[in-house]
């Protein structure tokens, strides 16, 4: 991994441990310490700690206005919190810019989907493999060697992609023109071309009807046995998070309430206070 | 006081008066901008077609005489008799209004929810069609324009600063007219967007166009309006700058002076738009009467440009706009 | 049924992503290609070399450049006279300065000085988005002709302020300068322009045109998924400025023979190689031809018809054509905002069907 800095810190680096369905769980991938991030005077996030292992499937969830998205937004670097630090394998992660934290292997979903218009379904995966193309201008300019070699590659790990998600029929369609639910899906397919170590997914499942919230369950739980890829999702829905992640953070007026597995949070006095709605004083 | 101070000080007077004539094209440009989202680079061309429109009709033109000529053989030029003044700038607003029925039908109501680059291109493509339009319509020549303003050298103020500093400026009585005019105008837009009826839905329209819709307000008839008003402030713009060098092709390009005071003064401020004007009016020329000796002159050329791209590169919201944040 | 798809297999992703992926559009490529090199020489003549066919591809240069900037890119850029303007000096400056060298290295050589100005035009993009970028594309415009019709370096101290190629030859044959034949004139800009569309095609298929895209299509997201947006932006500026000064080169060097920057590289080329770029359509390379045919011929038909056959007034005439062609890009922005590219992949579209409608 290219860009990384700071000192080697001490995490606690235990062994993991192994879920109910027998998954192997590692030890801290990445680490929240008291992040605080502040919009002038507004505090989106306050004073937040938490970990994500490696192999787990981590849920934020809370209502809204929680300040999840912010939190994801700070994992992928887009918004740099005032107080605290993101320890990311080990390392204190120095301020970066965005791009440089998806070079570290963080990929993403948006919550309002974020996929690029004008291209078709093939060229939006094809660029989340951006940075394991490395043939430069003067290679791709003449299109020998390297540049038509590498496209041919990197093509084929789209493919596998795009059978792995089912969207084989629309692979050379213009995005502009798919339904909402599949437009989700290429988003997904774009952020696991990139084959990342972290994958972030911003409400994956809103606005879908169920039998399009069974499918991306599917999908997302696929992807986590098949290549064991670390999982952070935001979710509001209640069934969905509390069948599909290991552990839970669970996020009310930008503090954190409830933090453990699904079981632990549904039985979290506070939580079910932010929920139900009592009256906060 | 010494000389080149003085000499200073007439400059930027004299570039006062030409920054009021940017931000009269300015404040065209921020009102539609305001009403529609609409970055109306045609601006500048409709001070021309309407400064022509004006010339065309107090001295009587016959409208297509060139093309209808051409056509069909005939010697029309004249009808003949010189309509005036107070006559003839009440029916230049209405050709306006007209040509904003038209803009509005033709174009503005086919382009709804295109992105803003495209609307910002047929603008350009406005810009090209209403100048081929203007000179067919009344011929390409040089016109003088003479609404009977007063000209010439303003000798109260020639007075006043020889009595004060024993050298008397030099500042056209035309400018300091213009600079009044503008006032005028400014206020007469404020008053109307703030206490009349069609200047809330004005802001209402500005600030969301579906929640405007939704309460009942008439986008097309809103567009109408912002693009007469826009229309009525080109003339007054055309009729300042066609007095004073006379009607011809060069005022479209104040148009292009107009984009680098709006990115000082912010897309959706009218103070900005005459500050920035003011701004630039002055900078330009002092900029050039000190750098003249050292770079050589025409500067006034490229330095609003270069002075925007300066400012955008600290201040990419403009003087008066809000800080971004940016959201995904 | 003479274009169709079906029954042309492919078995690997190359032959997948080639530029003609249907065997009648590769056959039609080939032919035309093969008309231009073999045949045009022959039938070409000095009026149609003039007024049509060497301005064309000059023009057509200069619209793939500002293609790959706008339609690629998604950075608004009015500066495109300044840049052909610095292809121009730069040119005249390597001839006078290297009789020797070879006018194909000094054309390309204008070309990499026009990048490097292109580049330095387009940092501000990194703060500057849409409208403002345009402004800032603007002082590049004014500033740049300033520059070039103030210090006398630039032309060489020539009393009148002009610069005028010198003749220059390959294999012989003068391409520059009074003495150049039209087919010379023709064959040197159909190389460039045949080397630049190969050159844009290989940069917007791979992974740099992609990075261009996303920039385009939405910078923020684009930046999350790992575009680099200063590299994205500085590389898309200095292609196209590439493309566009070697326009610019030869348009003085080639076509004019001789020029002065405010006359021949004002804003009003900037627009004309905008508005081909519009027409054409965005975001395409065949749209960048199209574009460029379209308004080279237009106003010369416009011109043959009005002033040749009708005997109108030349000054009539001329405002016609600025008319029309506002009036067509109106028409075009409103029909078909994605230019005759769209149209003409509509059209194949159809043509692939027929004649069954869908």
């Amino acid at each position: 991994m290219s860009g990384q800095g700071g000192t080697m810190l001490d995490t606690n680096s235990d062994a993991g441990f192994m879920t109910a369905d027998g998954r192997k769980i590692g030890g801290v991938a990445m680490e929240m310490r008291n992040i605080t991030l502040r919009f002038g005077g507004v505090v989106a996030i306050k004073d937040i700690s938490f970990d994500i292992r490696w192999g787990e499937i981590r849920a934020i969830i809370g209502p809204n206005g929680a300040g999840k998205s912010s939190m994801l937004n700070v994992i992928s670097g887009f918004y740099h919190p005032q107080e605290g630090e993101v320890i990311y394998k080990g390392y204190k992660r120095p301020r970066m810019r965005p791009y440089q934290v998806a070079q570290q292997g963080i990929a993403r979903t948006f919550q309002n989907i974020a996929l690029f218009e004008g291209m078709s379904v093939l060229d939006n995966i094809m660029t989340g493999r951006l940075h394991h193309m490395k043939a430069n201008m003067f290679q791709q300019a003449i299109w020998w060697g390297r540049a038509a070699r590498e496209e041919a590659e990197n093509r084929a790990q789209v493919e596998k992609i795009i059978d792995f998600l089912e969207i084989q029929h629309i692979r050379k369609t213009p995005v502009s023109r798919l339904p909402y639910g599949l437009k989700k899906r290429v988003e997904l397919a774009r952020a696991l071309a990139a084959e990342p170590a972290i994958l972030l997914l911003d409400e994956p499942m809103a606005g879908m009807n169920v039998e399009e919230k069974e499918d991306m369950c599917r999908f997302i739980l696929d992807v986590n046995d098949e290549f064991g890829t670390t999982t952070v999702l935001i979710e509001h829905d209640m069934g969905v998070v509390m069948d599909l992640s290991d552990r839970v953070v669970v996020m009310d007026y930008g503090k954190k309430i409830g933090d453990g597995t699904p079981e632990e949070v549904r039985n979290n006095q506070e939580v079910i206070n932010a929920y139900l709605g009592v009256a906060h004083d | 006081m010494p000389d080149t101070l003085l000499f200073a000080l007439e400059a930027s007077l004299n570039g006062l008066t030409a920054g009021v004539m940017y931000a009269l094209v300015a404040l065209g440009f921020v009102l539609i901008f305001k009403a529609s989202g609409i970055f109306n680079f045609a601006q500048g061309v409709m001070a021309l077609f309407a400064a022509l429109t004006l010339v065309g009709f107090q001295s009587g033109q016959i409208p297509f005489s060139h093309l209808i000529n051409a056509m069909f053989g005939t010697r029309l030029h004249h009808f003949g008799w010189n309509m005036p003044t107070m006559l003839a700038i009440p029916a230049t607003v209405l050709v306006m209004i007209a040509l904003a029925i038209l803009v509005e039908r033709f174009i503005l109501k086919h382009l709804v929810n295109q992105e803003p680059i495209i609307l910002f291109m047929a603008t350009i493509g406005l810009a090209y069609f209403l100048e081929g339009v203007g000179d067919i319509m009344w011929g390409a020549e040089v016109k003088a324009l003479d609404v009977g303003l007063p000209k010439g050298m303003s000798s109260a103020v020639d007075e006043a600063t020889f009595n004060w500093f024993g050298y008397g400026f030099y500042i056209d009585r035309l400018e300091i007219w213009a600079a009044g005019i503008a006032a005028v105008l400014v206020a007469v837009l404020t008053v109307f967007s703030q206490y009349t009826k069609q200047g809330r839905a004005l802001r209402a329209v500005a600030d969301d166009h579906q929640a405007a819709l939704s309460v009942g307000i008439s986008l097309r008839f809103i567009w109408v309006l912002t693009w007469s008003i826009a229309g009525i402030v080109a003339l007054v713009a055309g009729i300042m700058w066609g007095s004073k060098s006379g009607v011809q092709f060069s005022l479209s390009l104040i148009a292009l002076k107009a984009l680098p005071v709006l990115i000082l003064g912010g897309f959706t401020s009218i103070p900005g738009a005459i500050v920035g004007g003011l701004i630039i009016g002055v900078g330009e020329k002092l900029f050039d009467f000190f750098m003249n000796p050292i770079i050589g002159g025409a500067t006034e050329n490229w330095f609003a440009y270069m002075l925007a791209l300066v400012f955008l590169l600290f201040r990419p919201q403009g003087l008066f706009g809000e800080r971004i944040i940016e959201r995904v | 049924m003479l274009y169709r798809e079906a029954g042309d297999y492919k078995t690997s992703y190359v032959a997948d992503s080639q530029t003609f992926p249907i065997k009648f559009d590769r056959y039609g490529y080939y032919v035309l290609l093969g008309f231009a090199f073999l045949v045009m020489p022959l039938i070409i003549n000095d009026y149609w070399a003039n007024s049509i066919v060497v301005p064309f591809l000059i023009y057509a240069i200069a619209a793939l450049g500002l293609n790959i900037l706008i339609g690629y890119c998604g950075q608004l850029s009015l500066g495109t006279g300044g840049f052909m303007a610095v292809g121009a000096y730069a040119s005249y400056k390597l001839m006078t300065a290297f009789p020797d060298l070879n006018i194909i290295f000094v054309i390309i050589i204008a070309g990499v000085v026009t990048a490097a100005v292109g580049v330095l035009f387009g940092l501000p993009s990194l703060r500057i988005k849409g409208f403002y970028l345009a402004v800032a594309t603007l002082a590049a415009q004014f500033f740049l002709i300033w520059l070039f019709t103030r210090t006398a370096w630039f032309y060489n101290y020539s009393p009148t302020g002009m610069i005028s190629a010198p003749t220059r030859e390959i294999f012989g044959v003068p391409v520059t300068g009074p003495r150049a034949s039209a087919v010379s004139m023709y064959m040197i800009c159909l190389c460039f322009l045949v080397a630049s569309a190969w050159l844009a095609r290989n940069l917007t298929r791979g992974s740099i045109g992609r990075k261009w895209m996303a920039i385009r299509d939405m910078d923020i997201a684009a930046e999350i998924i790992g575009v680099n947006p200063l590299i994205a932006k500085l590389t898309a500026f200095a292609v196209s400025s590439f493309l566009v000064g070697i326009s610019g080169a030869l348009l003085f060097a080639v076509y004019l023979g001789a020029a002065e920057a405010g006359e021949a590289f004002g804003i009003d080329k900037s627009f004309l190689v905008l508005f081909m770029v519009i027409i054409g359509g965005l975001g395409s390379i065949f749209g960048a031809f199209a574009g460029a045919a379209f308004l080279i011929v237009g106003p010369v038909l416009l011109k043959l018809l009005l002033v040749n056959t009708l005997g109108w007034p030349t000054d009539l005439a001329a405002h016609l054509e600025i008319m029309i062609v506002g009036a067509l890009i109106l028409t075009f922005l409103i029909v078909e905002p994605h230019g005759i590219a769209a149209l003409w992949r509509t059209i194949k579209e159809k043509l692939r069907l027929w004649p069954f409608p869908y």
